[in-house]
């Protein structure tokens, strides 16, 4: 029950999750809110099975794997803090951010670390590199049943062979960058967030 | 020694006489134009006086939080994010379109991933459907404990105004609800009993309508239940099916308060089949043993014969299947569907502000909710009687369902959804993931496998297009009457607790 939301969570901890996270207060507390009715066993942290009850993202072919980009390596569990940083990704940016000072650390929902995170959606051992093994079995995930193996296999060499530049016959993420130069990262990773 | 206890003692018997009589007069006031079939009216006053109470409650909060500089948590009626409503194809033509430009042929792009990103991560902050299982969030606050998000902007003045609250509700109206609930069980089992004796005939059919009425109407003042009928010329008549969207099993007690229906349903054991024997011994409902009720034929058949019967009642039936949070209508179950009659459908809003009559089966047992029924101001809610529907020349019973459906979503003014309300409990189908991918596999490589297939619409109807669709056997759980009485002796089996019921 979201009954207790806003008053589980402090003033000073919204405080902070507004500056690492760029949301605003109200945007904040209705998470806050999601969070909450999400977590059915009311320990103030979410597993994969609480993710996965959520069906249209059962039904989401990538669904797994966006389920796993909100928890850090070996973990099983995502307070509330870790949920917004993830969340925080796909945040539009806003036109007053983007001439900011260049020496200022890199906001969480810019072109780079949008970017960054589709790449560890590929990247499933986290490697930083995207092997031809790993590309096949995100488009297996894709695809399903529908295409052979073969077609699939001759997908992932193509890809493979116009963005590798250094000829290890995988993706780096400077390479992964250059491929999707001309993409508009910034809509087509951003949600809409209602104030 | 006792001397200074007599004061007490004085006291003490003042106070039970005080209330026994403020108790019975109350009763006496609520029990007779129940009986009689009138309307004085105390119900509408004391809701028009509880609504003045809960502005200037929200009112006071909001002061409260301005003095202090912070927000007020305001529910998001509107949602939190604005959806793109675009489908999979025209998504990854953009995708493409602004990427690198390559051969007309269609292949993969590493972009392309980013649409179902971007859709998974919508659905992780708001989804249709896991919002429609839990208890709807209200504006303005109504001084129940159980729906205050604020609670840190309470003042001296509405504290005290929140205690008065809960003294009222649970020293006074509680105990006078249950009284008059039990006097109207009571009288219902005994006098349909009584009833029972009498052969068929005009007589005894009129007795019983009179006897169930009366109950019904009892019962419904016991929950201090304020309902408005609509459209009362389109009342279901003897030899159809009324079929209504179910958001509590008490719909069952506001609707036979208007009307006569036959109820449909598992028999059960303790004291919900007593009444279940009692009210069957006067007239016609229809009751399956637990094992009749997997048979989708035997099921099937009963139903036919009793609307075959113009003598006997409407049949009632919520074919959601499961209780929903009355801000949606979920996908109904096509079985009733097939049968050959008239349809009436019904639509019920409740009106959240007096108390949420949303039974969250999984969060609260049946004592639990009827005792949060009965402490909570009032059920308001709005019936309205829809015109009679009949399944047309060429239309199977999914697409029947589904108009019906849409009728009552559009008069009751909720959002009409696709989604089986069994994803309350269970996990949705690994088809619509295939789904999915197959549309995925058509932009990649061409139309080579789905000839002929149109798929104009949008993603989320397609997905559960084949939901109702003849599977076989191991796929599809034959439950063509998954009413709320089905569930129930489902969860009380779960929780191995007899608890009291009042309906069906």
């Amino acid at each position: 029950m979201g009954s207790r939301a806003s008053s589980l969570l402090r003033e000073e901890e919204i405080e902070e999750i507004k500056k690492e996270t760029g949301f605003s207060h109200s945007q904040i507390t209705r998470l806050y809110s999601r969070f909450t009715s999400l977590d059915k066993g009311e320990n103030g942290t979410l597993g994969r099975e609480d993710f996965q009850r959520i069906p249209e993202l059962a039904i989401n072919p990538l669904g797994d794997r966006i389920i796993n980009a909100f928890f850090p390596e070996g973990e099983d569990q995502v307070n509330f803090r870790g949920f917004m940083r993830t969340l925080a990704h796909f945040r539009p940016i806003e036109d007053n951010e983007k001439n900011k000072d260049p020496t200022a650390s890199e906001p969480l929902n810019s072109r780079i670390n949008k970017l960054l995170f589709a790449f560890q959606l590929y990247d499933l051992d986290r490697d930083d590199k995207i092997s031809r093994d790993e590309l096949l079995q995100v488009l297996r995930m894709m695809v399903g049943v529908n295409i052979s193996d073969e077609q699939l296999g001759s997908i992932a060499d193509r890809t493979i062979q116009e963005a590798d530049q250094n000829g290890d016959n995988s993706i780096s993420f400077n390479e992964f960058i250059k491929v999707l130069e001309k993409v508009d990262v910034e809509q087509k990773m951003s949600i809409r967030f209602l104030h | 020694m006792g001397w200074f206890l007599i004061p007490f003692d004085n006291l003490l018997c003042m106070v039970l006489g005080i209330s026994f009589t403020v108790g019975f007069s109350s009763l006496l006031v609520i029990v007779v134009p129940a009986v009689l079939g009138v309307s004085i009216g105390i119900r509408r006053l004391y809701m028009k006086s509880l609504l003045k109470v809960f502005e200037w409650a929200t009112v006071r909060m909001e002061r409260g939080a301005k003095e202090k500089n912070q927000h007020l948590y305001k529910p998001y009626s509107n949602g939190i994010i604005a959806k793109e409503l675009s489908s999979l194809e025209q998504e990854i033509q953009e995708l493409r379109a602004s990427g690198t430009t390559l051969s007309s042929e269609p292949e993969f792009e590493m972009a392309d991933i980013m649409y179902f990103c971007r859709r998974g991560v919508e659905s992780i902050v708001d989804d249709e459907v896991t919002k429609r299982f839990s208890a709807q969030e209200l504006e303005s606050w109504n001084l129940l404990t159980r729906s205050n998000f604020n609670a840190r902007h309470i003042s001296l003045r509405l504290s005290v105004l929140w205690g008065l609250g809960l003294f009222i509700r649970y020293g006074f109206l509680l105990p006078l609800r249950v009284t008059l609930a039990a006097s109207g069980i009571g009288l219902l089992v005994v006098l349909t009993t009584i009833v029972g004796f009498i052969p068929s005939g005009w007589l005894r059919t009129y007795l019983s309508e009179k006897i169930h009425l009366m109950s019904y109407r009892i019962c419904v003042r016991s929950l201090t239940a304020i309902i408005t009928y609509h459209n009362s010329e389109n009342k279901p008549k003897n030899g159809g099916i009324c079929v209504a969207n179910h958001t509590t099993p008490i719909d069952v007690i506001i609707l036979a308060n208007d009307g006569c229906y036959s109820m449909v349903g598992q028999i059960h054991g303790g004291l919900i089949g007593v009444v279940q024997r009692a009210m069957v011994k006067s007239s016609p409902h229809i009751w399956f043993e637990r094992s009749e009720v997997k048979d989708r034929h035997l099921v099937a058949e009963r139903l036919s014969n009793h609307v075959a019967d113009k003598t006997k009642h409407p049949i009632l039936i919520f074919p959601e299947g499961t209780c929903i949070n009355n801000t949606s209508v979920m996908m109904f179950k096509k079985g009733s569907f097939e049968i050959g009659c008239t349809f009436y459908p019904v639509a019920i809003k409740y009106d959240p502000r007096f108390g949420d009559a949303f039974w969250n089966s999984s969060k609260f047992g049946m004592v639990n909710y009827l005792l949060r029924m009965m402490s909570s101001w009032a059920i308001v809610c709005s019936v309205w009687y829809l015109p009679p529907m009949s399944r047309e020349e060429g239309e199977d019973a999914v697409q029947f369902a589904n108009r019906v459906k849409a009728a009552i979503a559009t008069q009751g003014g909720l959002v009409d959804l696709l989604w089986d309300g069994g994803l309350k409990r269970g996990k949705v189908k690994n088809t619509f993931k295939e789904e999915q991918q197959k549309l995925y596999s058509k932009v990649l490589v061409g139309d080579q496998e789905d000839q002929g297939e149109d798929r104009p619409q949008e993603d989320e109807e397609e997905e559960e297009g084949d939901q109702n669709e003849d599977r076989p056997l191991e796929d599809y759980t034959p439950r063509p009457l998954e009413d709320c009485s089905l569930r129930l002796q489902e969860e009380e089996e779960e929780r191995g607790s007899e608890t009291p019921m009042k309906d069906q």
